[in-house]
């Protein structure tokens, strides 16, 4: 989902980063006031932030035969809402973009608006959602992740065809999505899978916490039921 | 059913997709076209419709060992801090447990 450096014309880096800073100013403050009510949750804070680290560095094969990497990002979401993953993915693309060249410092803007914010937000959305309606969590947190994965990737998609709409904005978008989403799908569902085996170890250890968060009913069992 | 026979079914589903593609089109490389990244495919068609990137990265990973090993970097480094949580909680609760 990377926009590579330079890919973007500057009115368009411009347009990104006017969108996704306020989010990320928000979300700072967000990450002040949930530590400073809750100072436990630091440390879930620390693995969600790692668990984007770790996923969004694995390239993974897909059937279309091209690879790109998972986000990470539906975890963090489910647990602290999207402006304060907006700051953890700013932090692993800022790494990205200045380590290894993969995204950039003129993209960064629109790169921290498809992986730090529009896909949180799906994810999000997806995860409250699902567990107000009583669903388990592991499924909750599973069509989170994936969705969050899958809508990054849309966004991206958008993103490149509204700067490079030839011949038409809808052509564009639809080879773009050729080229991002389909080869996503797949590894969406992998991302699904293996956010939810590191949501079976939290909740197995930090399940009162997540209660105190409010991410979890408050009835909960920590049962290995779906 | 056990967390942990569930774990080891979604981490064997993982494999399991990750394998696909390879088994799919085994024998075909990056000479072929296959395997690449979908960032670059993308820029492709951006450059081939006449657009010049106006921006170069700071600095690039001068070759693909350089690269790998900072992409290992970056896992290492995500997976030093869950692992470090992981069994900082796991204790936490056997004590607990244990009072």
């Amino acid at each position: 989902m990377h926009i590579i450096e330079g890919f973007l014309p500057w009115y368009w880096c411009v347009f990104w980063f006017v969108l996704s800073i306020p989010v990320v100013v928000y979300g700072i403050i967000k990450i002040k006031k949930v530590t400073d009510e809750i100072p436990e949750s630091k440390s879930l804070l620390a693995v969600s932030g790692a668990f984007m680290f770790i996923l969004s560095s694995l390239k993974i094969p897909s059937v279309t035969g091209s690879c790109s990497h998972p986000t990470g990002n539906g975890l963090g979401a489910a647990i602290f809402g999207p402006a304060v993953t907006a700051v953890l993915g700013t932090i692993v693309l800022i790494f990205q973009a200045l380590l290894l060249a993969h995204g950039g410092i003129t993209t960064l803007g629109a790169n921290v608006f498809s992986m730090g914010i529009v896909g949180p937000l799906v994810a999000w959305l997806v995860y409250t959602g699902l567990v107000k309606a009583k669903i388990s969590s592991r499924i909750a947190i599973f069509f989170a992740a994936f969705l969050g994965d899958l809508l990054t990737y849309v966004t991206t998609s958008i993103q490149l065809a509204l700067a490079f709409p030839q011949p038409s904005f809808g052509a564009a978008l639809g080879m773009f999505l050729g080229i991002f989403a389909v080869t996503q799908i797949p590894l969406a569902i992998t991302e699904g899978l293996i956010t939810v085996v590191i949501w079976n170890a939290i909740l197995s250890s930090k399940s009162t916490l997540l209660k105190k968060l409010k991410i979890l009913n408050p009835n909960h069992n920590e049962s290995g039921d779906l | 059913m056990k967390t942990r026979n569930m774990n080891i079914i979604l981490l064997a589903l993982v494999v399991i997709l990750s394998i696909i593609p390879l088994a799919m089109y085994s024998g075909l490389g990056e000479d072929e076209g296959y395997f690449g990244g979908a960032d670059g495919a993308a820029s492709d068609v951006i450059e081939a419709s006449g657009y010049e990137p106006w921006f170069q990265s700071l600095w690039e990973p001068p070759s693909g060992e350089i690269e790998s090993l900072l992409f290992a970097l970056q896992a290492a480094i995500g997976a030093i801090i869950i692992g470090y949580f992981l069994g900082y909680w796991r204790a936490e609760a056997k004590h607990q447990k244990d009072d």
